[in-house]
């Protein structure tokens, strides 16, 4: 378990004067200003071999199996509204591969991602999508809505903004009952606006919750750029009134994910209270299956791809630091291809719910 | 006269009331310069100005609030809610706010504003983009709560709902969009040029608010119903045989209920056909209605026909839709058949 450190020098409200806590939240506000990793900034070391390649597997897993979702939706084997999470790997599998078993997740409908990466079975979530009784929600919620208990996930919400003060109350939960958890609560840069977020921040705020608000900036709600829709656009800054103090994070890079979350979890845990990480990111993707995406250029999408990657930049640095070799990453790929088709093939093998199942958990049953 | 669907017939509208009246500004999430996801709003920012037709952040509860504000102060607002799944958050502002004030000012002040909403399934939305939620507003007083079901009527209601110095919820059924659907996921998707209700003059028109519609008239039973399911109703009246008058209902509250009483008067027998769920639906109240106003013309109980009661499901589109079969058992059920 991560230690409650609080004086990294790095951490961002880290050095909490013993005079309490503004002080070192104005210190956290400072370091947050900078953006992105200052020139000449030594870059991350990969981690050991295990850990990246699981990195590397992740992202892939990722990145095949929305690739497969999108086809089966475009065959019309999955009905219905499917978000992909293409491009944004690197956020979920690096604050995930830092997180304790205890700490929950909570996300919206772009929730693919997570799921994997909390390790729920590829299997029980392509036959939510097809709405299958194998589904995690027994076909019952489709891709937007899916929970699973057992692996500390508690959805997938469609409803924009829902979910913060959701994962705030989970987040009280965990200090009440002394868990040691962390709340990782995940939103988009749209949702950011909704005023229920405001609410959480002072409610995180005020009672010192143990809640991660990771802000996932993919540059888009839908068909609006962050800067049309956001009076302060420096997503991390939205805390700065209630006190919570955040930092922009490069959410292209699994290793700077990774960092940030550790040195943020370090914090929050340490019972400082609550924290924002702005991960910048992008959706390669239309916003769902049914967006053909005319409010962005194809060369921006074409230019993000080339040149922030998360799967092709981990990648290049273990072939470069001779961590694999070309050999070694095509057999994890093969890997998860396998993994991607016995799900796919799951989930249209899979019979239809009973229809009987239509009128059940909607009340406890008597 | 120009074919047009229902967006095109909403845009239409809108066009007329932004040239006619400086006051009318549109507002929603992604409705400007993206021109709607439904493109309901295509052109119209392009055409008035990004003062007059505007994004807004993805915040319900704001969007509904400030366009009260802003009617209160003499405009006429058109607020969309991207799906009707999605106005939960404008909740306290729709009825503490826009529904009391003129109430509880005694007059001096109101909220001359029209929430557009799409709403309804068929569309394979899950339960986050196919509800029908009429039924929580028109348990509210101080609304008016408007449905159309054909282009024709969805313009000239538009008009009239904007020009109305009352707050109106102005639900949009999103599966006749395109074409009429009669309930048939099979059926090749028709479109809305071979419907009469297509036919939509291009200039400014306006429909009463308060009135329902009667699109098939008939002596042995009546049918009441609005929206999508008026289409529905339709397809199952033909295949029963029997020769039903239908009534769409158009405007639910306030509800025009001599044209009911009238029919029913007539026929004895009757079937109330909604989306929505069935406790304390909106078919309660028609329910109610008739029985107070016509229980010595009844021959027969009342069926309801209505979406069951369960959040709208993922898997089970056509379990849950009520659809065509649903409708003509009930028919058969009140002709004793
Ligand atoms: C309350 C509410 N309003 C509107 C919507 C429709 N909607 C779904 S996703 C979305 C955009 C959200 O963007 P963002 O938070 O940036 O997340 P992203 O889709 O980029 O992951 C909108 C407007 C919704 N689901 N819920
Ligand atoms: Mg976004």
């Amino acid at each position: 378990m991560a230690r409650a450190t609080r004086k990294t020098p790095s951490k961002p409200g880290g050095g909490k004067a013993a005079s309490g806590k503004a002080p070192a939240k104005r210190t956290a506000r400072k370091t947050a200003a900078k953006r992105g990793p200052a020139a000449g900034e030594a870059v991350i070391p990969l981690p050991d071999r295990d850990t990246t390649f699981s990195l590397y597997r992740q992202m892939l897993l990722i990145r095949r199996f929305e690739e497969k979702a999108g086809q089966m939706y475009g065959m019309g084997l999955i009905g219905g509204f499917c978000h992909l999470y293409i491009g944004q790997e690197a956020v979920v599998v690096g604050l995930q591969s830092v997180k304790e078993p205890q700490d929950p997740v909570i996300t919206s409908y772009r929730d693919h991602g997570h799921m994997l990466a909390c390790g729920i079975d590829p299997k029980a979530v392509m036959a939510e999508l097809t709405g299958r009784a194998g589904g995690l929600s027994k076909g019952k919620g489709g891709s937007m809505h899916m929970f699973s208990r057992e692996k500390g996930f508690y959805g997938g919400h469609g409803i924009v903004g829902a979910q913060v003060p959701l994962g705030t109350g989970l987040a009280f939960a965990q200090k009440y009952q002394q868990t040691n958890g962390v709340s990782l609560t995940y939103f988009g840069d749209g949702s950011a606006n909704q005023g229920q977020v405001y609410e959480s921040f002072n409610m995180a705020e005020l009672w010192r919750l143990p809640v991660l608000y990771v802000i996932e900036n993919n540059q888009y709600a839908m068909g609006t750029a962050v800067r049309r829709a956001s009076a302060q656009a420096e997503l991390f800054r939205r805390g700065e009134s209630f006190n919570v103090p955040g930092k922009p994070v490069d959410g292209m890079d699994v290793l700077a994910v990774r960092e940030a979350g550790r040195e943020a979890l370090d914090f929050i845990r340490g019972g400082n209270g609550p924290m924002i990480l702005e991960m910048k990111t992008y959706r390669y993707r239309g916003h769902s299956m049914s967006d053909p995406a005319k409010y962005r250029s194809k060369e921006e999408v074409n230019r993000m791809r080339a040149e922030h990657d998360p799967i092709d930049q981990l990648k290049k640095r273990m072939l470069a630091e001779g961590m694999a070799d070309e050999a070694a990453l095509k057999e994890v790929d093969r890997e998860v291809k396998a993994v991607v088709s016995e799900a796919a093939e799951y989930a249209q093998n899979c019979p239809e719910p009973d229809p009987s199942e239509l009128y059940t958990d909607v009340l406890i049953d008597a | 006269m120009t074919s047009m669907n229902m967006i095109q017939a909403l845009n239409s509208a809108m066009d007329c009331l932004l040239d006619r009246d400086p006051n009318v500004v549109i507002m929603g999430e992604d409705v400007g310069y993206f021109g709607g996801v439904f493109r309901a709003t295509a052109g119209l920012q392009q055409k008035y100005g990004r003062q007059r037709v505007f994004d807004t952040p993805i915040a319900e509860g704001g969007i509904v609030a400030t366009a009260i504000g802003m009617g209160v102060n003499g405009l006429r607002p058109i607020a969309e809610i991207q799906f009707s799944d999605y106005i939960y958050p404008a909740i306290d502002q729709i009825v503490s706010e826009a529904a009391r004030l003129r109430y509880r000012s005694g007059g001096e002040y109101y909220a001359p504003i029209t929430i557009r909403s799409p709403c309804g399934g068929g569309i394979f939305g899950g339960q986050t983009h196919s509800q029908s939620p009429e039924g929580i507003f028109t348990h509210v007083s101080g609304l008016t709560t408007v449905m159309p079901s054909n282009p024709y009527d969805a313009k000239g209601l538009l008009i009239a709902a904007v020009e109305s110095n009352d707050p109106v919820l102005f639900f949009e059924p999103k599966r006749i969009y395109n074409g009429p659907f009669d309930g048939d996921p099979n059926k090749p998707a028709e479109d809305w040029s071979r419907h009469e209700g297509g036919d939509v003059p291009e200039e400014y028109y306006s429909l009463p608010l308060r009135q329902a519609a009667i699109v098939r008239e008939g002596a042995d039973l009546t049918v009441i119903t609005y929206g999508t399911m008026v289409h529905v109703s339709r397809a199952a009246v033909e295949r029963s045989g029997f020769d039903a008058e239908i009534i769409d209902l158009r405007t639910l509250v306030p509800l025009d209920i001599e044209t009911i009483t009238k029919s029913v008067h007539k026929t004895g027998r009757c079937v109330v056909v909604h989306e929505a769920t069935r406790t304390g639906g909106f078919g309660a109240e028609i329910l109610s209605q008739i029985q107070e106003d016509c229980f010595w013309d009844l021959e027969a109980p009342i069926e309801r026909v209505t979406g069951w009661d369960t959040p709208y499901p993922h898997a089970f589109e056509w379990e849950y839709f009520p659809g065509q079969e649903r409708v003509l058992t009930a028919i058969e059920k009140v002709m004793g058949a």
